[in-house]
């Protein structure tokens, strides 16, 4: 059974958060960087480690 | 018939199947984030005690869970890398490690803004938190570990070797809320039978719960290619998969 | 000629103690690292004796925790450098046996000479004599129970150069619940409440870790000398 929306008293209701704003969406704000965060590391690790490995690659080349 | 799974040591394999993988865990992992917010944000009722303070509960607790998994995911696949002395296993431990420290990160810091209100402190040296804490410094070490050497092979080592040893924090984590008088809540969803919160509140946990480790599933691949490159950076297939 | 487990041990124990002893300044680093910490922590907090007696215990434990840390990561180290390490291993004994036979020899200097150390302190932070007996047991088996989570990381970063701070890192997070327990059996002695019950968890603490820490170090000994 699902309780009143919190938006049936409107949108300042639902930033309201029943008092608990300033404690509630930090931590959604906070999930939702670390979840950025993780995304954009992870590909830029991999672009780094390809960059490394065509210069590795590169040298092996032109001493072979 | 086996020969999937052994075709899981070839980095090259593991390089192309990470790729192919990311999308399958990515976009689950997105929807099921998103429909775990909408719902747990808007739809779920407000507790009885702690009002809509508790709807940091869908990124807290994944967040907590999510720190324990990594740590554990850390640990064997470097035993399995110590034992086998397999390569693409130690990379899979190293690609973990900064995700779930990102993760224990993100539990200690939405706990503490949860805590606040609720216990009317940002911290509290009791038994859960301060062996969450002791995760992330674990975390932290053994990633420092990791990076010390310079024969990167010995390093892979040493860092299984330590987090298997900060291994038997993690029980510690789990059960401080039974062996000790917490602060921190009791288990609510692993009671077996009927879990304490009501359908409507659990269903956005669960959906959270699955949406972050699909996402873990996705980041793990993402970095885990950069992993088995830098393990191989002068291997003959490495020439092939860089050259389109 | 091969020589038995036991007796190896008690050779090499009496090997790093007399080598320890050639050096005595060496020795005293600790003991005075340990007086000095532990002094600062009145100085810097300018309480009163009673206040005092309150915090003693945590101190009296972060300063034996600090100092038994100084001494560390010279428990593999100089072996290492000369090569004696390998030759050990090589012998053909247990790598464990001679792991344990370290962290002994490595705890009886610097472990067992802070507790000695420590009444003095103890009465210089006002911690009443009555509690003494449940707080020298409690340094003892702490102090020990560090020297074995120690001897891991030592062995972790035995071939590292610059492997201190690194040592530190690794060791203090897992010696944070033997820091709480101990720590925590003194102030119940200090609140007149029955101290045993934390004391038997501090030996338990002590005894799982004396019983797999040697296996855990022998293993890094041997990814370090590979």
């Amino acid at each position: 059974m699902k309780g009143e929306l919190l938006m049936a008293d409107g949108w300042a209701a639902f930033w309201a958060m029943g008092g608990y704003a300033r404690f509630v969406w930090p931590c959604f704000l906070l999930a939702f960087a670390v979840l950025l965060w993780n995304l954009w590391a992870a590909r830029r690790y991999h672009v780094q480690a390809r960059r490394r490995a065509q210069r590795a690659l590169a040298m092996a080349g032109s001493d072979s | 018939m086996w020969t999937w799974f052994y075709r899981l040591a070839s980095p090259p394999h593991v390089y192309r199947l990470a790729a192919t993988l990311t999308p399958w865990f990515l976009i689950p992992a997105l929807i099921a984030i998103a429909y775990g917010v909408i719902d747990g944000l808007v739809f779920a009722p407000p507790d009885y005690q702690q009002g809509d303070a508790f709807r940091i509960v869908y990124v807290h607790a994944p967040a907590a869970w999510m720190s324990l998994f990594c740590y554990v995911t850390m640990a064997v696949s470097g035993a399995i890398g110590l034992i086998w002395r397999i390569k693409v296993a130690h990379a899979v431990s190293a690609a973990s490690a900064p995700i779930g420290a990102s993760f224990t990160i993100l539990a200690l810091f939405t706990g503490s803004l949860w805590g606040r209100p609720m216990w009317g402190t940002f911290w509290a040296w009791d038994p859960r938190l301060t062996s969450e804490l002791i995760l992330l410094f674990l975390y932290v070490g053994v990633m420092s570990l990791r990076t010390a050497f310079e024969d990167a092979p010995r390093g892979d080592r040493a860092a299984a070797l330590l987090a298997l040893v900060g291994v038997v924090n993690v029980p510690i984590i789990h059960f401080s809320v039974v062996w000790w008088n917490s602060l921190h809540q009791g288990a609510t969803v692993a009671k077996l039978g009927k879990p304490a919160m009501t359908p409507s509140m659990l269903w956005p946990l669960l959906a959270m719960l699955f949406g972050f480790m699909c996402f873990y599933g996705a980041v793990l691949c993402m970095r885990l290619r950069g992993e088995v490159l830098n393990r191989e950076l002068k291997a003959r297939w490495v020439r092939e998969a860089l050259s389109p | 000629m091969s020589v038995g487990a036991g007796s190896a041990l008690l050779l090499l124990i009496r090997r790093d103690l007399r080598l320890s002893f050639r050096r005595p300044e060496q020795l005293l680093q600790p003991l005075v690292f340990f007086l000095i910490v532990t002094t600062l922590f009145p100085l810097g907090l300018s309480l009163d004796l009673a206040t005092l007696r309150e915090v003693a215990p945590g101190v009296l434990w972060v300063g034996a925790l600090l100092a038994s840390l100084l001494s560390l990561d010279a428990l593999f180290r100089s072996d290492a450098e000369d090569g004696t390490l390998e030759q050990l291993a090589l012998s053909g004994q247990e790598l464990t046996v001679i792991v344990i036979a370290k962290t002994v020899a490595h705890w009886l200097v610097s472990g067992a000479a802070l507790v000695l150390v420590s009444p003095l302190i103890a009465i210089a932070l006002g911690i009443p004599s009555t509690v003494f007996g449940t707080m020298l047991t409690s340094l003892a088996l702490g102090t020990l129970t560090l020297s074995w989570l120690g001897s891991i990381g030592a062995g972790l970063t035995v071939g590292l150069k610059r492997g201190n701070v690194l040592l530190s890192l690794i060791v203090l997070p897992l010696a944070m619940p033997l820091l709480i327990f101990g720590a925590g059996a003194t102030d119940r002695a200090l609140a007149e409440v029955s101290s045993t019950g934390a004391l038997y968890l501090l030996a338990s603490l002590c005894v799982f870790t004396c019983t797999l820490a040697p296996f855990a170090a022998a293993a890094a000994l041997r990814i370090a000398l590979d």
